[in-house]
């Protein structure tokens, strides 16, 4: 699903990703760990295609397709998500308004027919009662005054919406309590399946209790320096990071 | 001429930059070129006025040839000539219409192309039914068509064009005409005193809802032919009416000059909410053409709880020039003001409100959206004013500004002027900037980069948005999306 090669990228002129390889198969879940500062949320944007952050050399391939000519919303319409590690408050727009919206847009580039607003309610309903979320949130605006547990549920819930085929999850488990982080995570095990994929960009070995990866990868200093199976996950948890990177 | 025509619609509906930029060629009955006392008098003499209608026009035109343009906003624009100006056109008519069915077809042409929700299609189809809206279509100097004025009359609501006005409720015209903006007031509204040509009369009497939204389309469309509108609305006591006024211009080099008047009367507990959606040619990327919208809009609330409501949605004109205001006389009167102001590309536009308390317990409310995009000026001005004997009034004002890019910029200039002891005055004022990072966000969630930035923009003006009727919500909201075309990126 997902072939990325040698993929050099530079921030404001700095070099983050320094050549990183890396397959994901329909169906696998990756985990990726590191350190703060090692290139973790730069590979999930540059994978998801903000401004700003350029690639240098290398290549990405989604589907076979070259994924770093699409823009982000071509992207999002062909199956890419990202969870924000910070999602983003945008005032006055109720978050029913932007699902919908979202919805809609990636349906209409996918050449399928828009749902109109009994149609969408009923859907969304559903999702929100799965995620155990109350429909209230849906009248608030978009991250406006929404708790740190609250905005990632709030990703989960626009996710599980989506439906998206590769599923990028920057950080999800921040600023979460282990009640939210169930939740969420059951929500994103709930997308699992053999057509789907997803990378877990985490910091700490918790939350792969709860989303189990197939693989776990070690990124440090825009290298991935050490792949392994969920025991790695453990591994680094005991030892720590230093002692991986001294290795 | 045909084919040219085709061709300029095709041009326009493929760049879609201007959906409403065509031109529509109706023969017009016009007016020798330029000002003098013979136009004024010519004017008074096509609309067959009274004297006394002719007298007040000399003396308003003779005032403003002692007046000095005004040059105190932060507008710029090379000085009008005057004399360079057509102040009459009017559209053929063989005879007086008794019905629309005798409208000029392209004029009804011209109303489907700009997509108004006339609801004439179902009264020439003949379908009766409950009708909503009731519209008294100005195309440019003299009402062609006016509608369900049955339905109004039952309710000894009139509304009409302020020409048939002046002929059918001279004594109201004459006691209210001026009242509120005298020809004095401004150097506009001595210009439009002397010049106007039409515009929209409305009375409701004593106790009376109006039973639908009344709303006045206006179009201007002769070449260099100035608008001079005159809107009357007059809500006798304990009386309701909701107002809709909405306005497209096809595109054109020349500047045109619009300097409407229109006063607002709002007795003991009576109500007007009057809502604008202007969305004329603001000219082209680099500032070539678009209208000088210069206008003189106030309410007076002359009785106890009085209250008047403006909400505008100004996207429109190459130079906005436009202050709503409230004279809030009767006791425990209010005053409201929720504007949206769009200046993209080359635009300017200085606008705001002015809160005169005068009365015991009289309260203002002003909520004004800005957003700037490319290389436009945006300012809000505002004018509270607390007069002596305005006790415990108050006023809250929030002055938002949102800037797209970094060639724009953003103006607050707030006027604050209290006499009053007792009087509570609050002033928010914020500015910000689209961030990139909501952008991505949306984008990320698949909204197209134009897409993101109208659906930021709109939550940005939400407040205002709210306070729309239905109908022109939505129309405002796609708006609000179009004005901001192109400014990504």
């Amino acid at each position: 699903m997902l072939e990325i090669k040698n993929l050099h990228a530079t921030v404001g002129g700095k070099e983050i990703l320094k050549g990183i390889n890396l397959t994901i198969k329909a169906g696998e879940v990756h985990a990726v760990m590191g350190p703060n500062g090692a290139g973790k949320s730069t590979l999930s944007y540059v994978l998801a295609g903000r401004d700003g952050y350029e690639v240098t050399s290398g290549e990405v391939l989604y589907k076979g397709e070259n994924l770093l000519d699409l823009s982000p919303d071509e992207r999002a319409a062909k199956g890419i998500f990202l969870a924000f590690q910070y999602p983003v408050e945008i005032p006055g727009v109720a978050s029913a308004t932007f699902l919908k919206t979202a919805y809609n847009a990636q349906r209409k580039a996918r050449g399928e027919p828009e749902v109109d607003a009994m149609e969408f309610l009923k859907l969304i309903r559903v999702k929100t009662k799965e995620l155990g979320i109350k429909d209230d949130m849906l009248k608030r605006a978009v991250n406006v005054g929404f708790s740190g547990g609250e905005k990632k549920r709030n990703e989960v819930l626009q996710m599980s919406l989506l439906e998206p085929d590769l599923m990028l999850l920057d950080e999800t488990d921040s600023g979460l309590d282990i009640d939210a982080l169930k939740i969420a995570a059951e929500g994103v095990n709930r997308l699992r399946s053999p057509e789907r994929a997803a990378l877990v960009i985490t910091h700490y070995q918790r939350l792969l209790d709860y989303i189990v990866p197939d693989f776990v990868h070690v990124l440090a200093d825009g290298k991935i320096v050490k792949s392994g199976d969920k025991s790695l996950a453990h591994e680094l948890e005991e030892k720590g990071y230093a002692a991986l990177s001294a290795a | 001429m045909a084919i040219a025509r085709e061709t300029v619609e095709q041009v326009a509906s493929v760049s879609d930059k201007y959906k409403y930029g065509f031109i529509s060629d109706i023969e017009a009955d016009t007016a020798p070129i330029g000002l003098s006392e013979d136009i004024v008098r010519f004017i008074s003499a096509k609309k067959e006025e009274p004297e006394w209608l002719l007298e007040w026009r000399l003396k308003a035109y003779r005032y403003w040839l002692t007046m000095e343009e005004p040059e105190w906003a932060n507008v710029h624009y090379p000085k009008i000539d005057f004399q360079d100006i057509y102040y009459y056109s009017a559209p053929k008519q063989k005879d007086k219409l008794k019905s629309l069915d005798e409208v000029d077809p392209e004029l009804l042409e011209v109303y489907k192309k700009l997509g108004i929700p006339l609801k004439e299609q179902e009264v020439l189809a003949g379908v009766e039914g409950a009708y909503n809206v009731a519209v008294d279509a100005v195309f440019d100097s003299v009402s062609v068509a006016t509608t369900f004025k049955a339905r109004l009359e039952k309710e000894g609501v009139i509304f009409c064009p302020i020409s048939e006005a002046v002929r059918d409720h001279p004594d109201l015209v004459k006691e209210y005409m001026g009242s509120v903006v005298p020809y004095t007031d401004n150097y506009y509204a001595a210009l439009n005193s002397a010049v106007f040509t039409d515009g929209s009369f409305c009375y409701i009497p004593k106790g009376v809802r109006c039973p639908m939204e009344l709303s006045t389309y206006f179009r201007i469309n002769a070449a260099q032919t100035g608008q001079f509108e005159r809107t009357l609305i007059i809500a006798e006591d304990e009386s309701y009416v909701s107002y809709l006024e909405g306005c497209t211009a096809p595109m054109r080099d020349e500047n045109q000059l619009h300097a409407a008047v229109v006063e607002l009367i709002i007795k003991k507990d009576a109500e007007i909410k009057y809502s604008t959606v202007q969305n004329w040619y603001p000219g082209d990327e680099n500032g070539v053409g678009g209208i000088y919208n210069f206008v003189t809009k106030r309410a007076a609330c002359r009785g106890e709880n009085a209250k008047v409501s403006w909400t505008q949605v100004e996207t429109g004109s190459a130079i906005t020039w436009k202050y709503p205001s409230c004279i809030l006389q009767g006791d425990n009167s209010v005053g409201e003001f929720y504007s949206i102001a769009i200046a993209n590309n080359m635009q300017q536009a200085d606008t705001g409100t002015k809160m005169i308390h005068l009365g015991k317990n009289t309260s203002s409310t002003i909520i004004s959206k800005g957003i700037s995009a490319g290389k436009a000026q945006n300012t809000y001005r505002g004018l509270v004013r607390m007069g002596r004997k305005a006790e415990n009034a108050r006023n809250h004002t929030v002055c938002d500004s949102l800037l797209i890019g970094d060639k724009c910029g953003a103006h607050t200039v707030p006027y604050i002027e209290n006499q009053s002891r007792t009087a509570t005055i609050e002033h928010e004022a914020t500015t910000s900037k689209v961030s990139e990072e909501q952008l991505f966000y949306c984008q990320q969630r698949g909204l197209s980069e134009e897409e993101s930035m109208a659906l930021i923009v709109n939550g940005f003006c939400k407040e205002v948005l709210q306070k729309l009727p239905m109908e022109f919500a939505v129309e405002a909201q796609k708006l609000v999306g179009i004005s901001l075309e192109g400014s990504v990126g």
